[in-house]
């Protein structure tokens, strides 16, 4: 037993990644109709992912123990073999991900699951697509995870299908596969210059490159950043994300909140290896992120003013917190880091409370029926399934349901806006007093006022987010005709409400958990000590 | 033989943007296709072009003479990924074909 564990523990950097492809590989084989074998499935690969997610959690977060767990594939060292590199901050985009994907699926099980075929096998797809993309060490790996994740995610975005959804979704592929496009130049240019796709040999790499290697460094890395732009929805690349993100059903536009998440972690990993990489690196990117940061802000600030449907105004939420990230992680300071992934947390799993409430909102009585359309191709089961769904009752009817939704709403507008005395407040004091400290010392190659900029722009869109999110609430709550009641399914109340503890958990535990972003930006700084427990030989050899 | 590629790539390149900025879905796919098209070739030529030469170092030879292999396995996997890709888009563009009742991009119709 204890053996087993042992080997367990020795493989637990794989198993977020490995899990979900073997589970939604079997689940191919189940019927369409076995739904209840399907949810078990979904929940066991779940539940054991976020033991493995914990396990690993433990392990980086306790200064006895390795604070870099190093997964070799192969037991093949590491510039020759692909390495999964599970640091503090990857875990816990990790552990992001899992938690929002649990709740989603637990979601999506009361009635989305059911609207079509194959929704756990895309939905865990996409999830071991995330979590490769968190944890890996290799460029073309990254690659790699990215076309797992995005292939899941056309699925996931047409699901449900209908007029909408399917426009939209031919947009958001195009889009993406042109993205790749881009991604793979960047990546065949930095293998050219540098020999090496290992971000840690990369990192140790690009110091020793003369100025003519330099230039065409710079040229692949800043190619390859416009592909992580295009995923993160920075401005002026994401005219695509509201419109998608509003027409994907609720419990896939609530995981795709980690999506443009994904963008801005592979910047701030290559940032952090690169930047400090002799001097002639350290003017890569910086300025451009940050005037990037601050249009992707305002643009989203006017998104959401202008927007009249929820749904809507949650996509360009989603820009609004990205490009704070963006702005943010541009000063490269510490300080303003761990405040900034503590920020990361909350924006992450409230945008994703915000895309599960938009549809719980906006649906009234009756209205469930209605919702389902039309299937783009016909299965065999199809017919039946839909037959045979039709027939289910919409469960309780909650008399308290408009109550709890307009708190659950009021509360997560609060996170989002950044009002005291939630977590969203805590992140984005901290964020701007770091960024007001470190001053123009943050931002090096920006102008001096860099940093008043970003605290105006954020305080300023945060304002307009709360008069955008008030107006809605009073426009769906209170202006509401009289005798309007709202259905809400307890397998649909219990991931709203889970994530809201989840959120008020991270608000009382915020001194834990801004010492652990803390030391996750403290290993980001500490590069040498990535670069040297990568680039070490397998346990017992020297390199 | 190094300018002969870099043009067949920038032929490529080019055809395949102008192509995907095309109002026409079918325009759109044939232009990303051919985008993957140059994108393979880059990344093929990014491993320095060799010829005659085999992609495995024999003991003692001079590294110079063989072919990198390293890129010519990217180019696989960047191949069946993208041939996969464009095969799904495929998909997709026939259901907006399907349900809009237009092949235009934004399903309207409008302009040519």
């Amino acid at each position: 037993m204890t053996g087993l564990l042992e080997v367990l523990d020795r493989h637990v950097s794989i198993v977020p990644i490995l899990l979900p492809l073997i589970a939604a590989a079997s689940m191919l084989l189940l019927h369409e109709r076995r739904r209840r074998a399907k949810a078990v499935v979904s929940s066991v690969t779940l539940a054991a992912m976020f033991a493995a997610t914990l396990r690993l959690l433990m392990v980086v977060a306790d200064p006895s123990t390795p604070e870099i767990v190093v997964y070799r594939l192969a037991n093949w060292s590491a510039p020759y073999g692909i390495v999964l590199v599970a640091d503090r901050l990857s875990v816990l985009m990790v552990m992001v991900t899992v938690l929002l994907g649990a709740a989603g699926m637990t979601y999506a099980l009361s009635r989305w699951a059911t609207l079509g075929p194959r929704f756990h096998s895309l939905y865990l797809l996409l999830l071991m697509g995330l979590c490769g993309a968190f944890l890996t060490g290799d460029l073309f790996n990254l690659y790699v995870f990215f076309e797992v994740l995005l292939a899941a995610s056309y699925g996931l975005a047409l699901h449900g299908s209908g007029k909408r959804r399917v426009k939209a979704g031919l947009h958001y592929v195009a889009i993406n596969l042109a993205a790749s496009v881009v991604f793979l130049v960047g990546v065949s240019l930095v293998y050219a210059v540098t020999g090496t796709l290992n971000m840690a040999d990369l990192a140790a790499k690009a110091g020793q490159l003369g100025p003519d290697d330099l230039v065409l460094l710079k040229a692949g890395l800043s190619i390859l950043g416009v592909a992580f732009l295009v995923k993160s929805g920075a401005w002026p690349l994401s005219f695509w994300l509201p419109t998608t993100y509003s027409a994907a059903a609720a419990p896939v536009a609530a995981i795709f909140a980690v999506m443009t998440k994904v963008g801005v972690y592979v910047i701030l990993r290559l940032a952090a290896l690169l930047w400090p990489g002799g001097e002639a690196l350290a003017l890569f990117g910086s300025s451009w992120l940050l005037y990037l940061g601050l249009a992707t802000v305002l643009f989203g600030t006017f998104g959401v003013l202008a927007s009249s449907e929820l749904p809507r105004m949650a996509g360009y939420l989603t820009m609004v917190s990205s490009g704070t990230l963006l702005a943010v992680i541009a000063s490269g300071d510490p300080v303003v880091l761990s405040s900034a992934l503590y920020y990361l947390i909350g924006s992450t799993i409230g945008i994703g409370v915000i895309f599960l409430l938009c549809e719980l909102v906006n649906r009234r009585d009756g209205e469930v029926a209605a919702q389902a359309v039309g299937p783009v191709f016909h299965d065999d089961f199809e017919t039946q399934l839909r037959n045979e769904f039709e027939g289910v009752e919409l469960g309780v009817t909650l008399p308290l349901a408009t109550t709890l939704l307009a708190a659950a709403f009021f509360f997560v507008a609060l996170q989002l806006v950044g009002l005291p005395p939630l977590s969203g407040f805590i992140a984005k004091f901290g964020m701007l007093a770091a960024v007001v400290e470190a001053g123009s010392g943050g931002y090096a190659h920006a102008p001096a006022s860099a940093a008043w900029w970003v605290v105006g722009v954020i305080v300023f869109s945060g304002f307009c987010v709360l008069v955008a999110l008030m107006r809605k609430g009073v426009n769906v709550f209170w202006a509401e005709p009289a005798g309007t009641t709202r259905v809400v399914r307890p397998l649909e109340a219990v991931p709203v409400a889970f994530l809201i503890a989840l959120l008020v958990a991270l608000t009382v535990l915020a001194q834990p958990t801004l010492r652990y972003t803390a030391a996750a930006s403290a290993g980001l700084e500490a590069r040498s000590s990535y670069l040297s427990s990568v680039l070490q030989g397998p346990e017992g050899e020297e390199p | 033989m190094e300018i002969v590629v870099a043009i067949g790539i920038g032929v490529l390149a080019t055809t395949g943007v102008y192509l995907i900025l095309r109002p026409r879905t079918f325009q759109v796919i044939i232009g990303l296709s051919l985008l993957t098209y140059a994108v393979n070739l880059f990344i093929l030529a990014m491993g320095r072009l060799v010829v005659d030469g085999a992609p495995l170092l024999a003991e003692g030879a001079d590294p110079s003479t063989f072919a990198d292999p390293v890129p010519q396995s990217l180019v696989l996997t960047s191949i069946v990924i993208s041939f996969s890709m464009t095969a799904l888009f495929l998909v997709v563009l026939l259901a907006a074909r399907g349900i809009t009742g237009t092949d235009h991009v934004d399903g309207d119709g409008m302009s040519a």
